[in-house]
Protein backbone atom coordinates (compact mmCIF):
# COMPACT_ATOMS: atom_id res chain seq x y z
CA UNK A 1 0.00 0.00 0.00
CA UNK A 2 1.19 3.53 -0.93
CA UNK A 3 2.17 6.30 1.63
CA UNK A 4 0.48 9.41 1.53
CA UNK A 5 2.46 11.14 -1.38
CA UNK A 6 1.36 14.52 -1.50
CA UNK A 7 4.33 16.06 -0.12
CA UNK A 8 6.50 14.77 -2.68
CA UNK A 9 4.24 16.95 -5.01
CA UNK A 10 4.69 20.89 -4.56
CA UNK A 11 2.04 21.96 -6.95
CA UNK A 12 -0.38 19.77 -4.41
CA UNK A 13 0.07 22.42 -1.99
CA UNK A 14 -0.97 25.48 -3.64
CA UNK A 15 -4.76 26.60 -3.38
CA UNK A 16 -7.16 27.26 -6.05
CA UNK A 17 -10.00 28.83 -6.86
CA UNK A 18 -11.23 31.23 -3.48
CA UNK A 19 -8.28 29.76 -1.62
CA UNK A 20 -9.64 25.80 -1.87
CA UNK A 21 -7.73 23.13 -1.60
CA UNK A 22 -7.00 22.20 -5.05
CA UNK A 23 -8.06 18.15 -5.56
CA UNK A 24 -6.07 16.96 -8.94
CA UNK A 25 -7.99 14.66 -10.97
CA UNK A 26 -6.72 15.49 -14.39
CA UNK A 27 -4.18 12.93 -14.27
CA UNK A 28 -5.10 11.44 -17.55
CA UNK A 29 -4.37 14.31 -19.07
CA UNK A 30 -0.94 15.46 -17.29
CA UNK A 31 -0.09 14.39 -14.17
CA UNK A 32 1.88 16.50 -11.27
CA UNK A 33 5.97 16.15 -11.22
CA UNK A 34 7.91 14.98 -7.62
CA UNK A 35 10.62 16.55 -5.84
CA UNK A 36 12.63 14.48 -7.61
CA UNK A 37 11.86 14.61 -10.92
CA UNK A 38 12.49 18.12 -10.54
CA UNK A 39 15.61 17.99 -8.87
CA UNK A 40 16.91 15.61 -11.16
CA UNK A 41 15.99 17.85 -13.94
CA UNK A 42 17.38 20.74 -11.81
CA UNK A 43 20.77 19.11 -10.86
CA UNK A 44 21.48 18.20 -14.76
CA UNK A 45 20.93 21.89 -16.21
CA UNK A 46 23.69 22.88 -12.76
CA UNK A 47 26.14 20.97 -12.96
CA UNK A 48 26.32 18.18 -15.61
CA UNK A 49 24.80 19.91 -18.99
CA UNK A 50 26.76 19.08 -22.13
CA UNK A 51 26.30 18.01 -25.65
CA UNK A 52 25.36 14.38 -25.71
CA UNK A 53 27.78 11.85 -27.64
CA UNK A 54 29.86 14.50 -29.26
CA UNK A 55 32.01 16.41 -26.96
CA UNK A 56 35.23 14.92 -25.57
CA UNK A 57 35.11 16.56 -22.25
CA UNK A 58 33.68 16.23 -18.98
CA UNK A 59 30.51 17.69 -19.38
CA UNK A 60 30.41 15.88 -22.32
CA UNK A 61 30.34 12.60 -20.67
CA UNK A 62 28.42 13.25 -18.17
CA UNK A 63 25.49 14.53 -19.81
CA UNK A 64 25.39 11.37 -22.37
CA UNK A 65 26.15 9.10 -18.67
CA UNK A 66 22.55 11.18 -17.50
CA UNK A 67 21.45 11.04 -20.69
CA UNK A 68 21.98 7.38 -21.33
CA UNK A 69 20.94 6.59 -17.60
CA UNK A 70 17.91 7.94 -18.03
CA UNK A 71 17.14 5.66 -20.94
CA UNK A 72 18.42 2.07 -19.23
CA UNK A 73 15.98 3.35 -15.99
CA UNK A 74 12.45 3.62 -18.58
CA UNK A 75 13.95 0.52 -20.52
CA UNK A 76 13.90 -1.43 -16.58
CA UNK A 77 10.34 0.32 -15.65
CA UNK A 78 8.83 -1.27 -19.42
CA UNK A 79 10.74 -4.65 -19.08
CA UNK A 80 12.52 -3.83 -22.17
CA UNK A 81 15.42 -6.54 -23.22
CA UNK A 82 17.62 -3.56 -23.52
CA UNK A 83 17.69 0.38 -23.38
CA UNK A 84 18.67 0.06 -26.88
CA UNK A 85 14.84 -1.16 -26.88
CA UNK A 86 13.27 2.62 -25.84
CA UNK A 87 14.14 5.16 -28.42
CA UNK A 88 12.96 8.77 -26.79
CA UNK A 89 10.65 11.07 -28.62
CA UNK A 90 8.90 14.50 -28.40
CA UNK A 91 5.77 12.86 -27.10
CA UNK A 92 3.46 9.75 -27.45
CA UNK A 93 2.21 11.13 -30.50
CA UNK A 94 5.35 11.70 -32.17
CA UNK A 95 6.46 7.58 -30.95
CA UNK A 96 3.29 6.45 -33.03
CA UNK A 97 3.89 8.79 -36.14
CA UNK A 98 7.69 7.46 -35.90
CA UNK A 99 5.98 3.90 -36.35
CA UNK A 100 3.28 5.01 -39.36
CA UNK A 101 5.80 7.58 -40.75
CA UNK A 102 8.69 4.67 -40.99
CA UNK A 103 6.37 2.11 -42.53
CA UNK A 104 5.41 4.83 -44.48
CA UNK A 105 8.68 5.03 -45.76
CA UNK A 106 9.45 1.50 -46.36
CA UNK A 107 6.87 0.92 -48.64
CA UNK A 108 8.20 3.75 -50.74
CA UNK A 109 11.39 1.51 -50.78
CA UNK A 110 13.32 3.30 -48.61
CA UNK A 111 15.91 0.82 -47.04
CA UNK A 112 15.97 -1.39 -49.42
CA UNK A 113 15.23 -5.35 -48.61
CA UNK A 114 16.15 -5.11 -45.40
CA UNK A 115 12.91 -2.92 -44.56
CA UNK A 116 11.08 -4.51 -47.01
CA UNK A 117 8.87 -6.87 -44.02
CA UNK A 118 6.70 -3.13 -43.67
CA UNK A 119 5.95 -2.74 -46.91
CA UNK A 120 2.13 -2.17 -47.28
CA UNK A 121 0.20 -1.03 -49.91
CA UNK A 122 -3.43 -1.49 -51.73
CA UNK A 123 -4.84 -4.51 -50.97
CA UNK A 124 -3.22 -4.68 -47.42
CA UNK A 125 -4.93 -3.23 -44.41
CA UNK A 126 -4.26 -1.63 -41.24
CA UNK A 127 -6.43 -2.49 -37.87
CA UNK A 128 -7.47 -0.03 -34.97
CA UNK A 129 -10.24 -0.03 -32.52
CA UNK A 130 -13.27 2.60 -32.43
CA UNK A 131 -11.48 3.54 -28.52
CA UNK A 132 -8.19 4.95 -29.72
CA UNK A 133 -7.12 8.57 -28.98
CA UNK A 134 -6.65 10.56 -32.37
CA UNK A 135 -3.04 10.16 -31.91
CA UNK A 136 -3.39 6.34 -32.40
CA UNK A 137 -5.70 6.85 -35.18
CA UNK A 138 -4.96 9.74 -37.21
CA UNK A 139 -0.94 8.33 -38.32
CA UNK A 140 -2.95 5.53 -39.21
CA UNK A 141 -5.35 7.33 -41.83
CA UNK A 142 -2.67 9.58 -43.07
CA UNK A 143 -0.33 5.99 -43.52
CA UNK A 144 -3.36 4.36 -45.15
CA UNK A 145 -4.51 7.11 -47.55
CA UNK A 146 -0.59 7.35 -48.43
CA UNK A 147 -0.01 3.62 -49.74
CA UNK A 148 -3.68 2.59 -50.71
CA UNK A 149 -3.95 0.17 -47.85
CA UNK A 150 -7.76 0.10 -45.94
CA UNK A 151 -8.05 1.19 -42.34
CA UNK A 152 -10.51 -1.12 -40.64
CA UNK A 153 -11.57 -1.17 -36.81
CA UNK A 154 -12.74 -3.19 -33.82
CA UNK A 155 -16.00 -2.08 -32.26
CA UNK A 156 -16.93 -1.14 -28.50
CA UNK A 157 -20.05 -2.84 -27.42
CA UNK A 158 -22.56 -0.79 -25.06
CA UNK A 159 -20.56 -2.18 -22.32
CA UNK A 160 -17.27 -0.20 -23.45
CA UNK A 161 -15.69 -3.10 -24.14
CA UNK A 162 -13.89 -4.30 -27.78
CA UNK A 163 -15.91 -6.58 -29.32
CA UNK A 164 -13.39 -8.98 -29.60
CA UNK A 165 -15.59 -11.84 -31.58
CA UNK A 166 -14.59 -9.19 -34.64
CA UNK A 167 -10.82 -10.01 -34.26
CA UNK A 168 -11.32 -12.90 -36.24
CA UNK A 169 -13.12 -11.46 -38.61
CA UNK A 170 -11.69 -7.65 -39.21
CA UNK A 171 -8.71 -9.17 -38.76
CA UNK A 172 -7.22 -11.41 -41.78
CA UNK A 173 -4.71 -12.11 -44.28
CA UNK A 174 -4.77 -8.62 -45.46
CA UNK A 175 -3.91 -7.18 -42.11
CA UNK A 176 -0.62 -5.89 -42.07
CA UNK A 177 -0.86 -3.76 -38.36
CA UNK A 178 -2.64 -3.91 -35.61
CA UNK A 179 -2.68 -0.53 -34.02
CA UNK A 180 -4.75 -0.45 -30.30
CA UNK A 181 -4.81 1.22 -27.24
CA UNK A 182 -3.75 -0.55 -23.95
CA UNK A 183 -6.43 1.13 -21.74
CA UNK A 184 -8.33 3.45 -23.34
CA UNK A 185 -8.46 7.47 -21.98
CA UNK A 186 -12.36 7.37 -21.78
CA UNK A 187 -13.62 4.40 -20.63
CA UNK A 188 -10.53 3.10 -18.37
CA UNK A 189 -10.85 -0.31 -20.02
CA UNK A 190 -8.07 -2.14 -19.95
CA UNK A 191 -7.60 -4.13 -23.09
CA UNK A 192 -7.07 -7.67 -24.01
CA UNK A 193 -3.50 -7.24 -25.23
CA UNK A 194 -2.95 -11.44 -25.16
CA UNK A 195 -6.55 -11.75 -27.79
CA UNK A 196 -5.16 -9.17 -29.99
CA UNK A 197 -1.72 -10.39 -30.24
CA UNK A 198 -2.62 -13.83 -30.85
CA UNK A 199 -4.79 -12.70 -33.65
CA UNK A 200 -2.23 -10.54 -35.12
CA UNK A 201 0.39 -13.54 -34.86
CA UNK A 202 -1.89 -15.73 -36.93
CA UNK A 203 -1.93 -13.27 -39.61
CA UNK A 204 1.79 -12.63 -39.68
CA UNK A 205 0.21 -8.23 -38.51
CA UNK A 206 2.33 -6.13 -36.24
CA UNK A 207 0.84 -4.64 -33.23
CA UNK A 208 1.94 -0.80 -32.15
CA UNK A 209 0.55 -0.31 -28.33
CA UNK A 210 -0.54 2.83 -27.22
CA UNK A 211 0.47 2.51 -23.87
CA UNK A 212 -0.03 6.27 -22.31
CA UNK A 213 -2.65 5.50 -19.79
CA UNK A 214 -0.91 1.87 -18.87
CA UNK A 215 2.63 2.59 -18.28
CA UNK A 216 1.99 5.16 -15.65
CA UNK A 217 -0.54 2.98 -14.06
CA UNK A 218 0.00 -0.31 -14.09
CA UNK A 219 3.02 -2.89 -14.27
CA UNK A 220 3.71 -2.71 -18.13
CA UNK A 221 6.40 -5.33 -19.14
CA UNK A 222 6.49 -5.17 -22.99
CA UNK A 223 8.17 -8.56 -23.81
CA UNK A 224 5.51 -10.36 -22.13
CA UNK A 225 2.72 -8.33 -23.71
CA UNK A 226 4.26 -10.00 -26.76
CA UNK A 227 3.50 -6.90 -28.94
CA UNK A 228 5.92 -5.40 -31.66
CA UNK A 229 5.76 -1.65 -30.81
CA UNK A 230 4.67 0.51 -27.65
CA UNK A 231 4.33 4.39 -27.07
CA UNK A 232 4.12 6.05 -24.07
CA UNK A 233 4.85 9.68 -22.89
CA UNK A 234 6.70 11.07 -19.90
CA UNK A 235 4.30 14.04 -18.51
CA UNK A 236 1.60 11.37 -17.54
CA UNK A 237 4.07 9.08 -15.61
CA UNK A 238 5.12 11.86 -13.32
CA UNK A 239 7.87 13.20 -15.87
CA UNK A 240 8.09 16.38 -17.82
CA UNK A 241 6.66 17.55 -21.16
CA UNK A 242 9.06 17.43 -24.21
CA UNK A 243 9.96 13.95 -24.12
CA UNK A 244 8.24 10.51 -24.83
CA UNK A 245 9.31 7.12 -25.22
CA UNK A 246 8.63 4.63 -28.22
CA UNK A 247 9.62 0.93 -27.47
CA UNK A 248 10.04 -1.87 -30.01
CA UNK A 249 11.66 -4.91 -30.54
CA UNK A 250 15.18 -4.66 -31.40
CA UNK A 251 15.42 -6.71 -34.60
CA UNK A 252 12.20 -4.47 -35.90
CA UNK A 253 13.68 -0.79 -34.70
CA UNK A 254 16.95 -1.81 -36.08
CA UNK A 255 15.47 -1.96 -40.26
CA UNK A 256 12.53 0.18 -39.70
CA UNK A 257 13.41 3.44 -41.78
CA UNK A 258 13.74 6.71 -39.82
CA UNK A 259 11.55 9.28 -41.09
CA UNK A 260 13.25 12.78 -39.47
CA UNK A 261 16.30 13.14 -40.76
CA UNK A 262 19.89 15.04 -39.44
CA UNK A 263 22.84 14.60 -37.49
CA UNK A 264 23.50 12.14 -35.00
CA UNK A 265 21.57 9.62 -36.44
CA UNK A 266 24.40 8.42 -39.01
CA UNK A 267 26.73 6.22 -39.91
CA UNK A 268 27.88 7.69 -43.31
CA UNK A 269 27.28 10.74 -44.76
CA UNK A 270 28.83 11.10 -48.22
CA UNK A 271 26.80 14.23 -50.62
CA UNK A 272 25.15 11.53 -52.21
CA UNK A 273 23.80 9.06 -49.56
CA UNK A 274 23.44 8.51 -45.70
CA UNK A 275 23.56 5.40 -43.96
CA UNK A 276 22.23 5.01 -40.58
CA UNK A 277 23.17 3.75 -37.10
CA UNK A 278 21.27 0.85 -35.76
CA UNK A 279 18.29 1.59 -32.45
CA UNK A 280 17.37 3.71 -31.06
CA UNK A 281 20.17 6.17 -32.44
CA UNK A 282 18.75 6.05 -36.05
CA UNK A 283 15.78 7.61 -34.82
CA UNK A 284 17.56 10.76 -32.77
CA UNK A 285 18.34 13.00 -35.09
CA UNK A 286 19.43 16.61 -34.25
CA UNK A 287 19.71 17.50 -30.37
CA UNK A 288 17.62 15.71 -28.39
CA UNK A 289 15.16 17.01 -24.97
CA UNK A 290 18.21 15.83 -22.68
CA UNK A 291 16.49 17.64 -19.80
CA UNK A 292 13.44 16.20 -20.16
CA UNK A 293 15.00 12.88 -20.56
CA UNK A 294 16.25 12.57 -17.34
CA UNK A 295 12.85 13.53 -15.91
CA UNK A 296 11.34 10.98 -17.30
CA UNK A 297 14.22 8.39 -16.23
CA UNK A 298 14.07 10.03 -12.66
CA UNK A 299 10.40 9.54 -13.03
CA UNK A 300 10.72 6.12 -14.36
CA UNK A 301 13.03 5.23 -10.75
CA UNK A 302 10.25 7.21 -8.79
CA UNK A 303 7.36 4.82 -9.26
CA UNK A 304 9.54 2.05 -9.42
CA UNK A 305 10.63 2.43 -5.91
CA UNK A 306 7.26 2.90 -5.39
CA UNK A 307 6.16 -0.48 -6.82
CA UNK A 308 3.83 -0.69 -9.77
CA UNK A 309 1.71 -3.13 -8.01
CA UNK A 310 1.13 -0.69 -5.09
CA UNK A 311 0.67 2.14 -7.38
CA UNK A 312 -2.32 -0.34 -9.01
CA UNK A 313 -3.25 -1.67 -5.98
CA UNK A 314 -3.73 2.72 -4.77
CA UNK A 315 -5.36 3.75 -7.87
CA UNK A 316 -7.87 0.65 -7.82
CA UNK A 317 -8.93 1.80 -3.98
CA UNK A 318 -9.78 4.96 -5.95
CA UNK A 319 -11.25 3.54 -9.37
CA UNK A 320 -13.70 2.22 -6.73
CA UNK A 321 -15.20 4.78 -5.00
CA UNK A 322 -15.09 6.68 -7.94
CA UNK A 323 -16.74 4.56 -10.21
CA UNK A 324 -19.22 2.83 -7.43
CA UNK A 325 -20.20 6.13 -6.56
CA UNK A 326 -21.17 7.69 -9.80
CA UNK A 327 -22.64 4.65 -11.05
CA UNK A 328 -25.32 5.02 -8.09
CA UNK A 329 -25.96 8.47 -8.87
CA UNK A 330 -29.16 9.97 -10.69
CA UNK A 331 -28.90 11.61 -13.68
CA UNK A 332 -25.35 10.65 -14.44
CA UNK A 333 -24.16 7.96 -16.43
CA UNK A 334 -21.05 6.41 -16.30
CA UNK A 335 -19.47 5.97 -19.89
CA UNK A 336 -17.88 1.88 -20.02
CA UNK A 337 -18.56 -0.36 -17.41
CA UNK A 338 -18.31 -0.67 -13.74
CA UNK A 339 -15.42 -3.11 -14.37
CA UNK A 340 -13.60 -5.38 -11.66
CA UNK A 341 -11.20 -3.15 -10.34
CA UNK A 342 -9.73 -6.24 -8.44
CA UNK A 343 -8.96 -7.83 -12.39
CA UNK A 344 -7.11 -4.88 -13.47
CA UNK A 345 -10.26 -4.58 -16.14
CA UNK A 346 -9.98 -0.60 -15.32
CA UNK A 347 -7.76 2.25 -14.51
CA UNK A 348 -8.83 4.26 -11.86
CA UNK A 349 -10.77 7.09 -13.65
CA UNK A 350 -14.02 7.64 -14.42
CA UNK A 351 -15.75 9.76 -16.88
CA UNK A 352 -19.67 10.92 -16.94
CA UNK A 353 -21.80 12.39 -18.77
CA UNK A 354 -24.49 14.52 -16.39
CA UNK A 355 -28.08 14.71 -18.09
CA UNK A 356 -29.10 18.07 -18.92
CA UNK A 357 -26.00 19.27 -18.05
CA UNK A 358 -23.18 20.45 -20.44
CA UNK A 359 -19.56 18.74 -19.73
CA UNK A 360 -17.98 22.92 -19.69
CA UNK A 361 -20.88 24.02 -17.23
CA UNK A 362 -20.24 20.73 -15.08
CA UNK A 363 -16.17 21.44 -15.10
CA UNK A 364 -16.99 24.82 -13.90
CA UNK A 365 -19.00 23.79 -11.00
CA UNK A 366 -16.02 21.50 -10.00
CA UNK A 367 -13.33 24.36 -10.92
CA UNK A 368 -15.59 26.56 -8.39
CA UNK A 369 -14.93 23.91 -5.64
CA UNK A 370 -11.52 23.10 -6.44
CA UNK A 371 -12.05 20.13 -8.16
CA UNK A 372 -9.92 19.78 -11.72
CA UNK A 373 -11.26 17.71 -14.11
CA UNK A 374 -11.20 17.02 -17.68
CA UNK A 375 -14.25 18.39 -19.57
CA UNK A 376 -15.22 17.69 -23.79
CA UNK A 377 -14.13 14.51 -25.84
CA UNK A 378 -10.66 14.15 -24.63
CA UNK A 379 -9.49 13.64 -28.34
CA UNK A 380 -11.33 10.12 -28.75
CA UNK A 381 -14.28 11.76 -31.03
CA UNK A 382 -15.23 8.42 -32.45
CA UNK A 383 -15.72 6.74 -28.97
CA UNK A 384 -17.95 9.47 -27.76
CA UNK A 385 -20.17 9.11 -31.16
CA UNK A 386 -20.37 5.40 -30.24
CA UNK A 387 -21.78 6.54 -27.28
CA UNK A 388 -24.05 9.03 -28.54
CA UNK A 389 -22.45 11.89 -27.05
CA UNK A 390 -20.31 15.02 -27.71
CA UNK A 391 -18.75 15.56 -24.43
CA UNK A 392 -18.15 14.23 -20.85
CA UNK A 393 -16.23 14.49 -17.84
CA UNK A 394 -13.73 12.54 -16.67
CA UNK A 395 -12.28 12.27 -12.86
CA UNK A 396 -8.59 10.92 -13.09
CA UNK A 397 -6.55 9.63 -10.03
CA UNK A 398 -2.42 8.94 -10.00
CA UNK A 399 -0.31 8.03 -7.05
CA UNK A 400 -1.02 11.08 -4.80
CA UNK A 401 -4.71 11.03 -4.88
CA UNK A 402 -6.39 10.58 -1.91
CA UNK A 403 -9.80 9.02 -0.82
CA UNK A 404 -10.87 12.69 0.34
CA UNK A 405 -10.19 13.83 -3.31
CA UNK A 406 -12.28 11.19 -4.93
CA UNK A 407 -14.98 11.73 -2.00
CA UNK A 408 -15.04 15.20 -2.86
CA UNK A 409 -15.53 15.00 -7.16
CA UNK A 410 -18.53 12.59 -5.86
CA UNK A 411 -19.95 15.62 -3.64
CA UNK A 412 -19.29 17.98 -6.21
CA UNK A 413 -21.17 16.00 -8.95
CA UNK A 414 -23.60 15.46 -6.90
CA UNK A 415 -24.29 19.30 -6.58
CA UNK A 416 -23.73 19.76 -10.28
CA UNK A 417 -27.84 19.30 -11.28
CA UNK A 418 -28.88 21.23 -8.40
CA UNK A 419 -27.00 24.08 -9.09
CA UNK A 420 -28.50 24.41 -13.38
CA UNK A 421 -32.20 23.49 -11.63
CA UNK A 422 -32.40 20.03 -13.39
CA UNK A 423 -35.18 17.96 -12.34
CA UNK A 424 -33.90 15.22 -10.10
CA UNK B 1 -22.16 36.59 -5.54
CA UNK B 2 -19.32 33.93 -6.23
CA UNK B 3 -17.94 33.91 -9.38
CA UNK B 4 -19.52 31.34 -10.34
CA UNK B 5 -22.95 32.86 -9.46
CA UNK B 6 -21.67 36.07 -11.31
CA UNK B 7 -20.34 34.06 -14.22
CA UNK B 8 -24.17 31.87 -14.28
CA UNK B 9 -26.45 34.62 -13.29
CA UNK B 10 -29.97 34.42 -13.74
CA UNK B 11 -30.59 36.02 -16.96
CA UNK B 12 -28.35 33.37 -18.71
CA UNK B 13 -29.79 30.84 -17.43
CA UNK B 14 -33.15 31.69 -18.62
CA UNK B 15 -31.21 32.40 -21.98
CA UNK B 16 -29.79 29.01 -22.28
CA UNK B 17 -33.80 27.79 -21.64
CA UNK B 18 -35.51 30.18 -23.75
CA UNK B 19 -33.16 30.13 -27.02
CA UNK B 20 -34.39 32.84 -28.54
CA UNK B 21 -34.49 32.30 -32.47
CA UNK B 22 -33.54 28.75 -32.35
CA UNK B 23 -34.55 26.62 -34.83
CA UNK B 24 -34.15 27.37 -38.66
CA UNK B 25 -36.21 28.56 -41.05
CA UNK B 26 -36.54 29.34 -44.86
CA UNK B 27 -36.29 33.33 -45.26
CA UNK B 28 -37.72 35.13 -48.00
CA UNK B 29 -35.00 38.17 -47.91
CA UNK B 30 -33.07 40.19 -50.17
CA UNK B 31 -30.01 39.00 -48.62
CA UNK B 32 -29.52 35.15 -47.21
CA UNK B 33 -26.77 34.26 -45.38
CA UNK B 34 -25.63 31.49 -43.30
CA UNK B 35 -22.33 29.84 -40.84
CA UNK B 36 -21.08 27.52 -39.18
CA UNK B 37 -19.00 27.65 -36.34
CA UNK B 38 -17.29 24.63 -34.11
CA UNK B 39 -15.67 25.11 -30.78
CA UNK B 40 -13.16 22.67 -31.56
CA UNK B 41 -11.62 22.48 -27.64
CA UNK B 42 -14.89 21.46 -26.70
CA UNK B 43 -17.24 20.08 -29.69
CA UNK B 44 -20.06 23.39 -29.40
CA UNK B 45 -21.82 24.14 -32.52
CA UNK B 46 -23.99 26.81 -33.95
CA UNK B 47 -25.45 27.03 -37.32
CA UNK B 48 -26.77 30.29 -37.72
CA UNK B 49 -28.98 31.97 -41.06
CA UNK B 50 -29.08 35.85 -41.39
CA UNK B 51 -31.72 37.46 -43.47
CA UNK B 52 -30.61 41.33 -43.95
CA UNK B 53 -33.03 43.89 -45.49
CA UNK B 54 -31.27 46.21 -46.86
CA UNK B 55 -28.72 47.96 -43.92
CA UNK B 56 -31.39 46.28 -41.34
CA UNK B 57 -30.56 42.75 -39.97
CA UNK B 58 -34.55 41.41 -40.57
CA UNK B 59 -34.16 38.13 -39.06
CA UNK B 60 -31.62 35.94 -36.92
CA UNK B 61 -32.46 31.96 -36.47
CA UNK B 62 -29.96 29.30 -35.45
CA UNK B 63 -29.50 25.53 -34.45
CA UNK B 64 -26.75 24.20 -31.76
CA UNK B 65 -25.74 22.09 -29.44
CA UNK B 66 -22.79 23.74 -27.00
CA UNK B 67 -23.16 24.55 -22.60
CA UNK B 68 -25.29 26.70 -21.56
CA UNK B 69 -23.00 30.36 -21.28
CA UNK B 70 -22.75 29.93 -25.77
CA UNK B 71 -26.08 28.96 -26.19
CA UNK B 72 -27.67 31.52 -23.91
CA UNK B 73 -24.89 34.02 -25.38
CA UNK B 74 -26.47 33.14 -29.19
CA UNK B 75 -30.43 33.73 -27.62
CA UNK B 76 -29.12 37.25 -26.16
CA UNK B 77 -27.11 38.29 -29.28
CA UNK B 78 -30.88 37.20 -31.53
CA UNK B 79 -32.82 39.64 -29.34
CA UNK B 80 -29.96 42.21 -29.62
CA UNK B 81 -29.33 42.53 -33.66
CA UNK B 82 -32.92 41.93 -34.76
CA UNK B 83 -34.40 44.34 -36.28
CA UNK B 84 -31.39 46.62 -35.73
CA UNK B 85 -29.11 48.23 -38.38
CA UNK B 86 -25.63 46.63 -39.39
CA UNK B 87 -24.00 49.32 -37.71
CA UNK B 88 -25.82 49.24 -34.39
CA UNK B 89 -25.20 44.86 -34.54
CA UNK B 90 -21.29 45.86 -35.31
CA UNK B 91 -21.31 48.05 -32.25
CA UNK B 92 -22.77 45.92 -29.99
CA UNK B 93 -20.89 42.80 -30.86
CA UNK B 94 -17.66 45.13 -30.40
CA UNK B 95 -18.53 46.41 -27.20
CA UNK B 96 -19.42 42.56 -26.58
CA UNK B 97 -16.07 41.85 -26.81
CA UNK B 98 -14.46 44.44 -25.36
CA UNK B 99 -16.94 43.18 -22.37
CA UNK B 100 -15.36 39.89 -22.76
CA UNK B 101 -11.51 41.31 -22.35
CA UNK B 102 -12.14 43.03 -19.14
CA UNK B 103 -11.62 40.48 -16.52
CA UNK B 104 -14.83 40.11 -14.94
CA UNK B 105 -15.37 44.37 -14.53
CA UNK B 106 -18.07 46.12 -16.41
CA UNK B 107 -17.38 48.83 -18.74
CA UNK B 108 -18.38 51.55 -16.88
CA UNK B 109 -20.02 53.83 -19.59
CA UNK B 110 -22.88 53.84 -22.11
CA UNK B 111 -21.58 50.81 -23.57
CA UNK B 112 -23.18 48.48 -21.00
CA UNK B 113 -26.48 49.61 -21.41
CA UNK B 114 -26.05 48.97 -25.16
CA UNK B 115 -25.25 45.14 -24.52
CA UNK B 116 -28.99 45.15 -22.67
CA UNK B 117 -28.98 40.96 -21.60
CA UNK B 118 -25.55 40.05 -22.72
CA UNK B 119 -23.97 42.61 -20.23
CA UNK B 120 -24.74 39.61 -17.91
CA UNK B 121 -22.06 37.72 -19.25
CA UNK B 122 -19.64 39.91 -17.59
CA UNK B 123 -18.28 37.25 -15.37
CA UNK B 124 -17.10 35.03 -18.23
CA UNK B 125 -13.97 37.14 -18.57
CA UNK B 126 -12.99 35.92 -15.53
CA UNK B 127 -12.59 32.65 -17.29
CA UNK B 128 -10.52 32.65 -20.02
CA UNK B 129 -10.86 29.14 -21.65
CA UNK B 130 -14.89 30.09 -21.67
CA UNK B 131 -14.67 33.50 -23.56
CA UNK B 132 -14.80 31.47 -27.03
CA UNK B 133 -18.37 30.13 -25.73
CA UNK B 134 -19.56 33.29 -24.70
CA UNK B 135 -18.20 34.40 -28.47
CA UNK B 136 -19.14 31.03 -30.51
CA UNK B 137 -22.45 32.90 -32.08
CA UNK B 138 -21.19 36.92 -32.38
CA UNK B 139 -18.45 34.60 -34.77
CA UNK B 140 -21.61 32.98 -36.52
CA UNK B 141 -23.47 36.22 -37.05
CA UNK B 142 -20.42 38.45 -38.23
CA UNK B 143 -20.11 35.38 -41.16
CA UNK B 144 -23.48 34.93 -41.75
CA UNK B 145 -24.05 38.95 -42.48
CA UNK B 146 -20.47 38.58 -44.64
CA UNK B 147 -22.19 35.58 -46.90
CA UNK B 148 -25.56 37.84 -46.91
CA UNK B 149 -23.90 40.66 -48.13
CA UNK B 150 -21.98 38.47 -50.75
CA UNK B 151 -24.88 36.90 -51.70
CA UNK B 152 -26.87 40.10 -52.09
CA UNK B 153 -24.22 41.87 -54.07
CA UNK B 154 -23.95 39.05 -56.54
CA UNK B 155 -27.92 38.87 -56.94
CA UNK B 156 -27.89 42.66 -57.56
CA UNK B 157 -25.58 42.24 -59.97
CA UNK B 158 -27.66 39.55 -61.86
CA UNK B 159 -30.45 42.12 -61.63
CA UNK B 160 -28.70 44.39 -63.49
Amino acid sequence: MLPDLRDDFPLLARTVRNGKPLAYLDSGATAQRPHAVLHAMDEFDRLHNGAVARGAHLLAEEATEAFEGARASVARLVNAASPDEIVWTENATAALNLVANGIGNASMGQGGEESARFRIGAGDSIVVTQAEHHANLIPWQQLAARTGATLRWIEIGDDGRHRLEQLATVIDDTTKIVAFTHASNVTGVVSDVAAFVARAREVGAYTVLDACQSVPHLPVDFQALGVDFAAFSGHKMLGPTGVGALWGRKELLDVLPPSVFGGGAIKVVTLEETTWHPAPTRFEAGTQPVTQAVGMGAAAEYLMALGMDDVATHERRIAQIIREGVSQMPGVRLLGPIGDPDADEVLGLATVVVEGVHTHDVGQVLDDLGIAVRVGHHCAQPLHKRFGVTGSTRASAHVYTTEEDAHRFLEGLASVREFFGVPA
Amino acid sequence: MSSLEQMYQQVIMDHARARHGAGLVDLDLPAVGESHQVNTTCGDEVTLRVGLDGDTVASVHWEGQGCSISQASISALTELVEGHSLEEADEVYEAFRALMGNRGEDLGDDRDDMLGDAGAFVGVGKYPARIKCALLGWMALRDAVAQAQAAGGAEGENDG
